[in-house]
């Protein structure tokens, strides 16, 4: 990879790619440790929230959806941004708030946008993205474009209002959306099962009448295909679909959470995405140490490079405060 | 068809003139206007389409466009607004109605939160061209969870637009400059002034850019500043004081961004500024327009700045409480006189009875 590849290139090599996607899950890996570094050294301003564990839903997604099927998602952003396609260039530049960030720097770590490779935005107030893409899928369908919308959340948005108002009024107007809920295990500190009354956000489909399917989130296969599924029900003309990934974020819920309100052993009972799809190509032949190793040494050196141009990038000036308040540039009072 | 709405909207030929018409046959005939001109323009809401709206402020809409772009919503104030951002980034023009404008309230997120900041969040890359409209205001007797204007919600929110009708012609202009406009747009109709009818110009010269103020009676004496309903009560009073009086009436239409050229410009020439507002007297819009002018024309204002306001109290229901609580025309040209002839604030009536 170099660093002049672009986002919608990035995007494109994971199609039909598995090895592709066994690298990008690493990169992933890797970019949200130098992330964690970043802010260890003070060298980070904010917050930040990582999902390490969670990268095999991010690929399926990127692997089974067309740079047209929108995605809405939510606050935690690496690995999805990253999976899409945006690089770690923009995503390292706009968690240090520099120029060269995917948004400029406004936006930082929670708000990513890069519409070339469909990435509509990461929404910070949990459930917000499911009703957006419930109308972006409402422009698609009153436009005639056989796009899919596909909104991404954790197992807290399952519990908010715009989850059940969304997916009810996706289900009456039959909008080609597919909604991904990215079960954790945990919303913020607090664990699913103590919040959620029953053991599968996927069965409230049935109370919408939208078909749902539950996923292996920790396989990146499992991941890709279920999604493969869904998208075509959607834009064939079946309505929205409701999958369920199961994962888990080996992680706590950000910076400053040091996860102590697991309980002892539990992280280990999961097992690790990358490892998953890793065994399977070396089973498969598609894998060995050499080539592993390689694929290592190639993320560090790239996430290393990037690194240094994120740091290089100069900070905004104040003008960018005040730039795209409006789309038609209103001036300020 | 089911009433003379629906007739208007599907009949009226661009730029005929002088067609009396109620407020909500007027703001059908917006809609109606810009959904012909544009087929990305999509009008959803809560019984929007086969009724036409509650207020029937959508009535003929779904016979002349279809089930595909007038479309009646389930109880989900969330998910109207929050799919109207959604649609208007992915290339449509939502207009979606907010049937009373409390009922932002459980869907505050998708405007304020959302919609006014995605152009920002993006950098540029996503726009959100979208008007929700929702009827606000007293006067009719709903009570004090459907009577509020609701208009100093949405006051500090950048990358948000707010306008405000003041009557038939003024709606048909300023929401079809809404809908033209690429920022989000809080649209609100004052319910009380539905069924009144005024004169109004079709057609595109009509149209009204968002940001501009319209002065509606011109006068030496006072500059009454005013919005949605209450810009009548303001043209009342101020035919009310004249001769003694010559009162200048400023429609401010768009409340965000707020015209301030056009009231400075007023107020240096008449040296009195009157704020005729319908909102709680603490936290209204008033009090901007009232700090601005007073810091910019400091020393050439010939009495203090004043506003008139409703009390700070809830929207009471029975009707002579309603109708004492709103500010009446009597009310506001008794206090521009007393204000005029003492050269200090006049007490409001509410000081008396407390």
């Amino acid at each position: 990879m170099s660093v002049a590849e672009t986002p919608v290139a990035r995007r494109e090599a994971l199609r039909d790619d598995r090895l592709a996607r066994y690298e990008r899950m690493i990169e992933i890996r890797q970019v949200e440790i130098a992330i964690r570094e970043l802010h260890a050294a003070g060298r980070a301003w904010g917050t930040t929230h990582c999902a390490d564990g969670q990268e095999a839903v991010a690929v399926g997604i990127a692997a089974a959806a067309r740079r047209s099927d929108v995605i809405a998602a939510g606050h935690r952003t690496h690995g999805l941004g990253l999976a899409l396609g945006v690089t770690p260039e923009a995503l390292l530049a706009e968690i240090l708030g520099r120029v060269d960030g995917a948004v400029g720097g406004i936006g930082g770590s929670i708000h990513l946008t890069d519409m070339s490779v469909g990435l509509y935005h990461t929404f910070t107030i949990i459930g917000t993205q499911i009703p957006q893409a419930a109308g972006i899928a409402l422009a698609n369908q009153v436009l005639g474009r056989d796009d899919v919308a596909i909104a991404l959340f954790g197992d807290g948005a399952a519990n908010i209002g715009a989850f059940h108002e969304g997916l009810n009024l996706a289900a009456v107007w039959r909008l080609p959306v597919v909604f991904v809920c990215e079960n954790n295990q945990y919303a913020e500190y607090t664990r699913f099962d103590a919040m959620t009354p029953i053991a599968d956000v996927a069965r409230r489909g049935d109370a919408y009448g939208i078909p749902w399917e539950i996923v292996d989130g920790q396989d990146a296969d499992a991941t890709t295909d279920a999604m493969e599924r869904a998208l075509a029900s959607a834009r064939d003309g079946g309505g929205p679909v409701l999958l369920e990934m199961k994962t888990y974020r080996f992680v706590g819920h950000s910076r400053s959470d040091r996860a102590t309100y697991r309980p002892p052993g539990e992280a280990d009972t999961w097992p690790d995405p990358i490892d998953v799809l890793g065994r399977r190509l070396r089973d498969e032949g598609l894998l060995d140490d050499e080539a592993a190793a390689a694929v290592e040494a190639r993320v560090r050196d790239r996430i290393a490079a990037a690194l240094a141009f994120a740091e290089a990038s100069p900070e905004p000036e104040p003008a960018a405060i005040l730039a795209n308040v409006h789309a038609g540039g209103l001036a300020c009072a | 068809m089911t009433s003379d709405g629906a007739a208007v909207a599907a009949t009226s030929p661009p730029g005929q003139a002088g067609t009396r018409l109620r407020m909500n046959q007027a703001i059908a005939a917006a809609i109606a206007d810009e959904m012909r001109a544009d087929p990305s323009v999509v009008c959803f809401g809560e019984d929007v389409a086969q009724a036409g709206g509650v207020f029937k402020t959508s009535t003929g809409l779904l016979d002349e466009f279809g089930p595909l772009r007038v479309r009646d919503t389930p109880i989900s104030e969330m998910a109207i607004v929050g799919a109207a951002v959604g649609a208007a980034a992915a290339g449509l023009r939502p207009v979606v109605e907010v049937m009373f404008a409390e009922f932002y309230g459980v869907a505050f997120d998708p405007i304020v939160t959302q919609a006014a900041k995605l152009h920002y969040l993006s950098a540029g890359q996503l726009t959100v061209p979208m008007v929700s409209r929702g009827s606000v205001g007293a006067g009719r007797g709903f009570g004090a969870t459907h009577s509020q204007t609701c208009e100093t919600w949405f006051l500090a929110t950048p990358g948000l637009k707010v306008a405000v009708a003041s009557g038939a012609r003024s709606a048909y202009g300023l929401l079809r400059g809404a809908i033209r406009d690429e920022s989000p747009v809080v649209f609100l109709e004052p319910k009380a002034l539905y069924g009144e009818r005024e004169h109004v110009t079709t057609g595109d010269a009509a149209i009204t850019p968002l940001g501009v103020a319209a002065t509606l009676r011109p006068g030496a004496d006072v500059t009454l500043v005013a919005l949605g309903q209450m810009v009548g009560v303001a043209l009342d009073a101020a035919e009310r004081l004249a001769p003694a009086i010559d009162a200048e009436v400023i429609d401010l239409q768009t409340l965000l961004p707020w015209d301030r050229d056009a009231v400075v410009e007023s107020v240096a020439r008449t040296g009195r500024l009157v704020v005729v507002e319908e909102n709680p007297h603490t936290g209204g819009w008033g009090t901007e327009v009232a700090a601005h002018v007073a810091a910019t024309l400091f020393g050439r204002l010939r009495a203090p700045v004043h506003r008139v306001t409703n009390p700070d109290a809830p929207v009471p229901f029975a009707r002579p409480l309603e109708m004492r609580f709103l500010p009446s025309a009597e009310y506001v040209a008794e206090q521009v006189t007393d204000l005029l002839e003492a050269g200090t604030l006049p007490d409001p009536w509410w000081k008396e009875v407390a």
